[in-house]
């Protein structure tokens, strides 16, 4: 893609300036071309007369913008490293523009104690890509009995809790799982998915489903659940952020609940935005993911919750598999498709689909994802990446940088390239 | 839409993986085939040599006698060597992928394949992997599709309609439909051949409304159901799946959508009623109605064999 993706050359952090360059900042709320000085952290804009002495780049036709905020991808590691690694997926994502990922805790062992969350933050050191923030198991084991240690977690570095969309064993424990990780500010990310109702199923409740045969989820797996935590959050005033909707009532569900001031954020995985059931049809197995694509009234309801923020965040839900995950009937295949190199590429034809301002998007993908985390430090300032919005490519097995090559998309056309990286700190790009 | 990999460019049949996306020309060819292989059978001749020095394997993963059976008949009566195979699912969970299963039977030469999963979508799996001198024949997927049993089913009604057009038929499919591959084939199949009267008739646990989107009408109620029909076609019911939790008791499932006597008088003289067996008694029907008139239970099973040979005959494109 880059032409030149050595990571010397691709991120930096000497200071920098980038000439006609349209600046997203959805800080400040700037969007307009100007030149820019990029310097720890910060970008901004200036007069071309005043930035002498710095390297320059040609920023003209491209956006200057925050690094993306990942909510959600697997990296394989530890557990699953015949599917891919933090070494293959880390700089998969910085090219892609993706400078900081978050890691749910369903890893092999699962991240549940500290000494995991050490040993993580060293592979991911190790990987030179993108930073990784960690999410600390909720439960022991994830296996949603017993609290896990979550102020050792968070002490570790943990950035929040979750349970990886496996289930608790009651009601009860969700709501003292809540209380808990409220006590400590950490954020619990729920995958709002009712098992009882959700098992078995690979794909939506609907027409494609019921005409293939194949074990359905229906809509409700999700409001279900939503319905459950939404009450539990209006009673306990903590901080749920609700991770992949997929469909209208569940966006329904949250905007809601938001209206009536409640502290809840939610996102959704970017290929939701683009693909229904209808491309299950054929039993295309690279579109098995939970939750299913479902219909295109949920689709366009998902695409007008980002448009109105909603859904505050856009992610990858980046799920890398070895062929073999996806050679089997389609019900027997592993759910989740590749989609750290998709992310951007979609967000942008989102702009092009619907009145989503290019500076939303930006917010969508960086500041409010960043925001979710709580890694919004004003000091500090984030990664910058400069991209060319314009530069078509072809997604295939030589252009994907991520060892996973189940995505659907394989065979498309893009649009975007990342040309460079500004980061704020040497490690770990 | 998907283009459809069952027919082959020059519209010859390459598998047999489903009723939906069969054109009505080749459904109609499979049965007036049938109709030779049955005449032929009629005639005395049980053994014909169109499959001779070809090799059938049918390769169940599911548990099935009746099924088997009938094709094994069918491919030697068409003089085909025949081997079955029966995998318990779990082998396939000793580290041999399907995908293994199948290339290492492929390399056997092996010309077709006729395969029973439990997963929907089974069939088109192996079609998709298969080396282009292979051919599949779905003989049941999950829960949706079983093709040959839409296809002697549909052979059974045109010998009842002897010459009529479907679109004099009003056919009440009754039972589980929900998790049922052969209502959907049906469904298909006389939609493909002008039946524009389709209704399933169940409890809605088991007749989702979505089945609308199928072009068949979903009834609650057995009377409002069956009313006006001709044709009955009962489904069986997986009891061990069924009771307690998508039913309450079998009793109730007879006393509600269960075929008996008074129901089928109230039907008048005109009535047929089919069943893909094997039948549960006291459930889908009462016992004593199985095999009287207007029964075509036995009838379908006899079809069966035509019509398989006449598939598997179209497949390995054996001249007439």
């Amino acid at each position: 893609m880059n032409p030149d993706t050595s990571p010397s050359a691709f991120a930096t952090i000497v200071p920098t300036v980038v000439r006609g360059v349209r600046l997203l900042d959805p800080a400040t709320a700037t969007d307009r071309v100007t030149d820019v000085i990029v310097r720890d952290g910060r970008a901004t804009p200036t007069d071309s007369d005043t930035a002498t002495g710095l390297p320059a780049v040609d920023g003209h036709g491209c956006w200057l913008m925050p690094g993306i905020v990942d909510l959600a991808a697997r990296l394989r590691e530890p557990g699953a490293t015949h599917k891919a690694t933090m070494a293959s997926e880390l700089p998969a994502a910085l090219r892609a523009g993706i400078t900081t990922v978050c890691l749910p805790p369903d890893t092999d062992p699962v991240i549940d104690n500290p000494a995991i969350v050490a040993r993580i933050s060293m592979i991911a050191a190790a990987a030179h890509g993108a930073r990784v923030a960690i999410l600390g198991a909720v439960t022991q084991h994830l296996a949603g009995e017993t609290l896990a240690e979550m102020s050792a977690l968070k002490t570790a570095g943990c950035v929040g809790v979750s349970n990886a969309g496996r289930p608790l064993a009651s009601a009860r424990t969700a709501r003292r799982a809540l209380e808990y990780a409220s006590g400590l500010g950490l954020t619990l990310h729920v995958q709002p998915l009712e098992p009882s109702l959700a098992q078995g199923g690979c794909a939506h409740d609907g027409a494609v489903a019921l005409r293939l045969g194949l074990p359905p989820i229906p809509v409700a797996a999700e409001t279900v659940a939503l319905g459950q935590w939404i009450a539990l959050a209006e009673e306990t005033g903590a901080h749920i952020h609700f991770c992949r909707l997929s469909s209208a009532r569940g966006v329904q569900l949250v905007r809601d609940a938001k209206a009536r001031g409640l502290a809840i954020t939610a996102d959704v995985a970017a290929h939701q935005l683009f693909l229904t059931e209808e491309d299950v049809l054929g039993f295309d197995a690279s579109c098995h993911v939970v939750p299913p694509l479902r219909s295109a009234a949920d689709r366009d309801a998902l695409r007008a919750g980002v448009v109105d923020s909603t859904l505050d965040a856009l992610c990858s839900d980046h799920q890398p598999h070895e062929p073999d995950a996806k050679v089997n009937p389609f019900a027997l295949t592993e759910p989740g498709m590749s989609t750290l190199e998709t992310l951007l590429p979609l967000g942008l034809q989102l702009c092009d689909e619907t009145p989503l301002a290019p500076l939303d998007l930006v917010r969508r993908l960086s500041t409010a994802p960043q925001a979710i985390l709580g890694l919004s430090r004003p000091t500090q300032g984030c990664d910058w990446i400069l991209v060319d919005p314009a530069a078509s490519w072809r997604l295939d097995t030589t252009t994907l940088a991520s060892r996973g090559h189940n995505t659907p998309f394989l065979g498309r056309l893009f649009k975007s390239r990342v040309l460079r990286i500004f980061s704020t700190s040497p490690t770990p790009l | 839409m998907i283009a459809d990999p069952q027919i082959e460019a020059n519209g010859r049949l390459r598998h047999l993986l489903s009723i939906e996306g069969l054109p009505r020309t080749t459904l109609v060819k499979i049965l007036d085939r049938a109709e030779d292989m049955a005449r032929e059978e009629q005639s005395g001749t049980k053994k014909l040599p169109l499959l001779h020095g070809r090799t059938v394997v049918n390769l169940f993963f599911e548990p099935s006698t009746r099924t088997r059976t009938t094709f094994e008949l069918a491919a030697k009566r068409l003089s085909a060597d025949v081997v079955n195979v029966q995998l318990a699912t779990s082998s396939t969970t000793k580290g041999e992928t399907l995908l293994d299963t199948l290339r290492t039977l492929e390399s056997m030469r092996v010309d077709l394949f006729v395969v029973r999963h439990k997963a929907s979508g089974a069939a088109a799996f192996f079609a998709r992997h298969a080396t282009p001198d292979v051919s599949i024949l779905n003989a049941g997927d999950g829960q949706h599709e079983h093709p040959t049993q839409a296809l002697l089913d549909m052979f059974t009604l045109r010998r009842h309609l002897n010459g009529r057009p479907f679109s004099d038929l009003r056919v009440a499919i009754i039972g589980d439909i929900l998790h049922s591959r052969v209502a959907r084939s049906d469904i298909h199949a006389l939609h493909t051949l002008g039946c524009r009267d389709i209704r399933v008739v169940g409890p809605r646990t088991l007749v989702p409304d979505t089945f609308a989107t199928l072009g068949a009408t979903p009834y609650h109620d057995f009377a409002r159901g069956v009313e006006g029909a001709n044709v009955l076609m009962l489904l069986r019911l997986q009891r061990e799946r069924m009771i307690g939790a998508l039913l309450p008791s079998a009793g109730e499932f007879h006393a509600d959508f269960g075929l008996t006597e008074e129901r089928l008088h109230r039907l008048g003289p005109d009535v047929i009623f089919m069943h893909p067996g094997p039948i549960n008694r006291g459930v889908e029907l009462a016992g004593a109605l199985a095999y009287e008139a207007p029964s075509r239970i036995l009838d379908q099973v006899h079809n069966g064999i035509a019509v398989r040979m006449a598939v598997m005959a179209e497949i390995l494109g054996a001249a007439r």
